[in-house]
C-alpha cells in the first residue's frame, strides 16, 4: 500500500498542522484509488472537537458533504490527516480504535509548532493494529 | 419487503466491492443480521464485542439517524435505503488512561519508574494529569520546575506580571536573560527545555471571581503559589465550589506554612482562617522581605504533596498545617478540623458563589470598626499588675484556642457572645482578643453597645503576643 502526495499538499498539511499548534489540525485527503493511491486534493474540515486539543472528529454529515463534492471531480476520499501537537506521528490506542478500513490516516508531527514528520498508515482488517504504508512525497515539476 | 442497504467506500473490500445491497427483513436489526450474515467480515468493524453498534458508525434509515428513532428495533418498509455512515475521530496520545510513555520518556523517568510507588502506572499517571499552578513567582517556580521534571503531562500557570530584577534572588524559573518578559513567557521557555514533553498552557490574567471558575475548571489539582489575600480566599472558594484539591503554601521572611485543602476530604483555607486579617497588617514579601531559599523548601513540599496525590502516594497533609522555621531549622505540625460552621465548605454554606474579594479583604475600604485598643506590651503589664480583675476574652474558635492561647483568657467565640453576655460583669475591665484583632474589635463594639464601658481590644491580636510577648507560641 502506497500513499503519494505531491510536496506542494504535504506544504499545505505541515502548514496547517502549524497554524492550528497547540491544537490539532484535521482534513480530508482525496484523489484517485487504486494499489498507489494519488492525492490530488485536500479539503479542510471543521473539527467538531476543537475544544479538545487532543482530539478531531470529523461529523457523518460533513464526510458525506465532502464525499459529494469530491465525487462531482470524480475524485474519491481516500483517508484523513491530523496533526500530533508534540507527539509521535504514530496512531495513538484512540486512533487505532476509531480507525475504518481502507482509508489512509496521514499523521503530522507538530513539535513545538514546527512540522517535522508525516507517515501513513492503514487499520489491520482485523483491526489488530495500525499499519505503516509508504508514503511517497513526489515533486511535481 | 426489501430495503437498500448503502455500503461506505472503506467498507466495500468486505461486499465484494458492491456498494449497495439488497436485504429483506422487518426491522433494521433483522437487515444488519442478514447484512452479517452474509458479509462476515463487516462485523468487527460495525459492532463492538459486546454486540454494541461502535460509536463511530452511524445508520441512517433514508435521512434520520436510527439514534434519533427506536435504534436496531426501528420498523422498516419496502424501498427505504439503510445507509452506514463513517465519523472520523482520533487523536494525540496525552489523554487519560491511554497516555502512554515513549522509549525516550521511560529513559527519562527511569529513576521514577525504578520506585514501586510511581512505576510505570504512576508515571502515566503524571503524564495525564493536569495541575493549575496559581503564579509564576516564587512558590510557582520550584513547583512548576519539579512538576514539569516530573513529566506532569499538562501545567497551567496564572500570572500576568513580568519578570524583574528583584524576583531572581528566589523566581528560580525565570532568569538574566528574561528580564523584563512575561513571567508566562520566561516560565514557559524554561519549563519547555526542562522537559519538552510538558504542555504549557498559559493563562496570562489576574486571577479572579468572574474567571477563576472558567480557569480552574479544566484542572485536576490547583496550586495556590499567590502572595495576597484576595486570590487566597479566591483560590480556595473556587476550589471548594468545583470540588478540587487545593495544594497551599506561603512564605513570609524565614516562615513558610503549607497543606492540603480539599473540602470532600478534611478542612479548607476557610476552616483554618475564617476571615482575613486587616489589610496592611501582614506585611507582603516586598514590603517584609523573604529568604531566597524559603520558597523553594515550600514550592517543593506543594510539588511533592501535588504529585503524591497523583499518583496516590503515600500520607497527604489534608487535615494538617505544616509550619516551618527556616532560621530555627524546625517543622512544626498542627492538626486541622473541619469547621462544621465554615462559610464555604460547612454543613450550611452560605457561600455559594464567587464573592468580591477585595472587599472582602477590606481593601479599598475604610475600617468598618473602630475603638479604644491595648497593646501586647501594655496588655502584659496590665495582666501583671491587675491579675483576675482585668477580664480578657478569646473571641476566636476553639479550633485556634487549640493552636494557641493567652493564659488566662476566657473563650467566647465571636458568634457565642451576643448570648453569653450574662457571663460577664459590666463593671470589669475587659480586653477582647482575636487572631489579628478584627474579630475583637467587633466584639469590643457589641459589649459597648450592651452597656460595658470599659472595654478595650488587643491591638494585632494573638499573633502580635506571640510576635513580641510570648515568643515560641505557635503562630498561624
Amino acid at each position: 500500500m502506497t500513499l503519494r502526495v505531491s510536496e506542494r499538499l504535504m506544504g499545505t498539511i505541515h502548514r496547517e498542522g502549524e497554524r492550528a499548534y497547540p491544537g490539532e489540525c484535521c482534513g480530508v485527503l482525496a484523489g484517485q484509488p487504486g494499489e498507489i493511491k494519488e492525492v490530488r486534493r485536500l479539503l479542510p474540515v471543521v473539527n467538531r472537537r476543537a475544544a479538545d486539543p487532543h482530539r478531531y472528529l470529523i461529523a457523518p454529515e460533513d464526510l458525506q458533504r465532502v464525499e459529494a463534492e469530491v465525487r462531482h471531480d470524480s475524485l474519491e476520499v481516500l483517508g484523513f490527516y491530523h496533526s500530533h501537537p508534540d507527539h509521535p506521528a504514530a496512531p495513538s490506542a484512540f486512533d487505532a480504535e476509531h480507525a475504518w478500513p481502507w482509508y489512509s490516516y496521514l499523521i503530522v508531527r507538530i513539535d513545538r509548532g514546527r512540522a517535522v514528520e508525516a507517515t501513513s498508515w492503514q487499520l489491520a482488517v482485523d483491526r489488530s493494529a495500525m499499519l505503516p504504508e509508504s508514503l511517497d512525497v513526489f515533486n511535481e515539476v | 419487503m426489501s430495503v437498500t442497504v448503502s455500503i461506505p467506500t472503506p467498507l466495500r473490500g468486505f461486499t465484494a466491492g458492491q456498494d449497495t445491497i439488497q436485504l429483506p427483513g422487518q426491522t433494521v436489526g433483522e437487515v444488519l443480521d442478514g447484512l452479517l450474515a452474509a458479509h462476515g467480515g463487516l462485523k468487527r468493524h460495525l459492532f463492538q464485542d459486546d454486540g454494541r453498534l461502535r460509536n463511530f458508525v452511524n445508520l441512517y434509515l433514508n435521512e434520520t439517524d436510527i439514534r434519533h428513532l427506536s435504534a436496531t428495533a426501528t420498523p422498516v418498509q419496502a424501498g427505504d435505503v439503510l445507509t452506514i455512515v463513517p465519523s472520523i475521530a482520533g487523536g494525540s496520545p496525552a489523554l487519560g488512561s491511554e497516555a502512554a510513555l515513549s522509549h525516550a520518556e521511560v529513559l527519562r523517568y527511569s529513576r521514577h519508574l525504578l520506585l514501586p510507588e510511581v512505576g510505570i502506572a504512576g508515571q502515566r499517571k503524571l503524564k495525564s494529569a493536569r495541575v493549575l499552578t496559581v503564579g509564576a513567582g516564587g512558590l510557582g517556580s520550584p513547583l512548576s520546575l519539579y512538576l514539569a521534571a516530573a513529566g506532569v503531562g499538562t501545567i497551567g500557570i496564572v500570572d500576568f506580571d513580568v519578570v524583574d530584577l528583584t524576583n531572581l534572588q528566589r523566581q528560580i524559573v525565570h532568569g538574566t536573560s528574561t528580564l523584563g518578559q512575561p513571567k508566562l513567557e520566561s516560565a514557559e521557555a524554561r519549563l519547555s527545555d526542562v522537559n519538552p514533553n510538558v504542555r504549557i498552557e498559559k493563562h496570562e490574567t489576574r486571577l479572579t471571581s468572574q474567571n477563576a471558575l472558567e480557569i480552574l475548571r479544566e484542572y485536576d489539582i490547583v496550586v495556590d503559589g499567590t502572595d495576597n489575600f484576595p486570590t487566597r480566599y479566591l483560590v480556595n472558594d473556587a476550589c471548594v465550589l468545583l470540588g478540587k484539591p487545593n495544594v497551599y503554601g506561603s512564605i513570609f521572611r524565614f516562615e513558610g506554612q503549607a497543606s492540603v485543602f480539599y473540602a470532600r476530604e478534611g478542612p479548607c483555607y476557610r476552616c483554618l482562617y475564617s476571615e482575613p486579617p486587616p489589610p496592611g497588617l501582614v506585611p507582603s514579601c516586598a514590603e517584609g522581605g523573604v529568604l531566597g531559599v524559603l520558597p523553594g523548601i515550600i514550592g517543593s513540599i506543594q510539588a511533592l504533596e501535588t504529585i503524591k496525590r497523583i499518583i496516590g502516594a503515600g500520607d497527604s497533609l489534608i487535615g494538617r498545617l505544616l509550619l516551618f522555621d527556616a532560621l530555627k531549622l524546625r517543622f512544626r505540625e498542627l492538626q486541622l478540623r473541619k469547621d462544621p460552621s465554615c462559610p464555604v465548605c460547612g454543613e450550611q454554606p452560605t457561600i455559594r458563589e464567587l464573592i468580591d474579594y477585595e472587599a472582602f479583604c477590606g481593601i479599598g475600604a475604610e475600617p468598618a470598626y473602630d475603638g479604644p485598643e491595648i497593646t501586647a506590651e501594655e496588655l502584659s503589664r496590665e495582666m501583671q499588675q491587675k491579675g483576675p480583675e482585668l477580664v480578657l476574652i478569646d473571641v476566636r474558635e476553639p479550633h485556634e484556642w487549640e493552636i494557641a492561647h493567652i493564659e488566662g483568657a476566657r473563650l467566647i467565640p465571636l458568634g457565642q457572645l451576643p448570648e453569653r453576655l450574662g457571663e460577664l460583669d459590666g463593671h470589669s475591665e475587659i480586653v477582647t482578643h482575636c487572631h489579628h484583632g478584627v474579630r475583637s474589635m467587633k466584639a469590643l463594639q457589641l459589649l459597648k453597645g450592651a452597656g460595658f464601658s470599659r472595654v478595650r481590644s488587643l491591638a494585632g491580636g494573638i499573633d502580635a503576643w506571640a510576635d513580641r510577648i510570648e515568643v515560641g507560641m505557635p503562630r498561624y
